[in-house]
């Protein structure tokens, strides 16, 4: 960047790019249903009369966390600029050094009093500061710090926010990044496979839940092994499990994440009905719902082509 | 890190600002992203960035999807601080920050703790963090005034 530009982007700072001007519409009830539908926040303070009053007020309010959206400028002018004001200079200036796209990283609100309907809201917003030019995960682009204040329609200031976004040159975009929609999955960590256990994983890949059997003594062993802790035997042979057990233990891992599971995630060690523990995640049962002892049934995760897994559901939603 | 406090967060009750300590866990919210959710949020905040709608725009100007824009993370945070402190809370302040971004087919994890009380104001601080597959989404405080004491 040149002296030149560096001189006009700091002729922003200080300089107010939105003029106090009042929102499209007036606080109103419509709006702040829409709001806390798509939030989905039950809080009957925003549309219930009684309940507002309930808790000392005079009637509804409207959520704090809206007071931006009662001044954004609107679809139209959001599909076609107008140009011409402060913020459409500065967007246009921020443009021709490249910083083309935009994304919001920090708001800092302080709320002055709670909105009601009737309220007209308008907001001014002045430039704090324009960073220099700054690497960033997201490609090269420069921080554009700006205090909003929010005001009523008597000019009172009833919210201020301290509002930065990143102006930035998209990095290239990776080829492959386009053409795989969605996104492929991470792939869940593979077994360590040896000569013991293959033989399990290969079962499972086929939907056999199988339990290695000593061929001596006839005791069922898992995890797999070489040798039979009973009599010492190496030679073995399998026999397939009925699929029905109960939960043992269990743990719910929240962290850390990896990203080819979901979380929160059951890990559960499940007794089989034939005696043998196994560990296992369990699915179609919320952390909350799960209980030692808790009958389940088998059932297969087919993760990925060259992987499928026992995992287990309770009995009751056994074919659903 | 101590439990959350065992006074359940049902609708009809405010939690007060007596009862809650420094060191209080708010219950984790988890919030399923879906790509209808992200969408309708933006646009019930009005904003019609082309990046919070439409894939193919989104990926051009350097994004992997469509991903939440910051109105919504702010209501969320919103959502989730007075969900635990009742419908007689003020929100006063909430501040964020913004890391990894929320695209559709992600959940996040909002957690959050009591991290200061302000007698004077009745105002009690709590810091949250809304975490998704790809790391921590959001970061910051919200600030609520609570009702004093016995009958909120």
């Amino acid at each position: 960047m040149n002296e030149a530009y560096e001189d006009r982007l700091r002729a922003f700072v200080g300089r107010e790019i939105n003029p106090l001007r009042p929102g499209q519409d007036p606080v109103n009830q419509p709006m702040i249903r829409h709001w806390v539908e798509a939030m989905e926040d039950d809080n009957p303070i925003y549309l219930d009369e009684a309940a507002a009053r309930a808790t000392g007020r005079d009637g509804t309010v409207a959520p704090a966390s809206m007071v931006q959206a009662w001044t954004m400028r609107g679809y139209a002018a959001t599909a076609a600029p107008k140009g011409g004001g402060g913020f459409d200079d500065l967007v246009a200036l921020l443009a021709e050094g490249g910083y083309t796209s935009v994304v919001a990283t920090d708001s800092e609100f302080e709320f002055h009093r709670e909105l009601v309907p009737g309220d007209h809201i308008g907001m001014r917003e002045v430039v704090e500061s324009i960073s220099p030019e700054k690497v960033t995960g997201l490609g090269t682009g420069r921080f554009v710090t700006t205090l909003k204040t929010y005001h009523d329609q008597d000019g009172e200031i009833v919210a201020v926010q301290r509002w930065r976004t990143l102006r930035f040159r998209p990095k290239e975009k990776p080829a492959e990044k386009r053409n795989e929609k969605p996104e492929p999955r991470a792939l869940r960590p593979r077994p360590a496979l040896n000569r013991d256990n293959t033989f399990w994983f290969e079962a499972a890949r086929e939907h056999r839940l199988v339990i290695q059997r000593c061929a001596a003594c006839e005791t069922l062993r898992h995890p797999p092994g070489p040798c039979c802790p009973e009599c010492g035997s190496f030679e073995w042979d399998t026999v397939q499990a009925s699929g029905r057990g109960h939960v043992y233990s269990f743990v719910v891992n929240h962290h850390p994440r990896h990203p080819a599971f979901d979380f929160p995630m059951i890990v559960a060690v499940v007794e089989l009905a034939e005696g043998t523990r196994l560990i296992t995640n369990l699915v179609g049962v919320t952390p909350e719902e799960v209980e030692i002892d808790m009958p389940v049934v088998l059932d297969w995760l087919d993760a990925d082509p060259e992987l499928s897994l026992p995992v287990f559901r309770p009995v009751a939603q056994e074919g659903h | 890190m101590t439990a959350s406090t065992g006074k359940p967060t049902g609708r009809a009750a405010s939690r007060t600002y007596d009862e809650v300590a420094v060191g209080d866990e708010l219950p984790e919210l988890s919030i399923p992203l879906t790509r209808t959710m992200i969408v309708a949020t933006a646009i019930a905040s009005r904003d019609y960035q082309d990046v919070h709608h439409d894939p193919e725009l989104a990926v051009e100007r350097g994004s992997a999807d469509i991903f939440m824009n910051i109105l919504t993370s702010n209501g969320l945070v919103d959502r989730f601080v007075t969900r635990w402190a009742g419908p007689a809370a003020v929100v006063t302040a909430i501040r964020i920050r913004l890391g990894a971004p929320n695209y559709p087919g992600d959940t996040m994890v909002l957690t959050g703790s009591v991290t200061a009380k302000d007698d004077a104001g009745d105002r009690v601080e709590v810091s949250v963090r809304g975490v998704n597959a790809l790391g921590p989404h959001v970061t910051g405080t919200v600030v609520v005034r609570l009702p004093k004491g016995e009958n909120a």
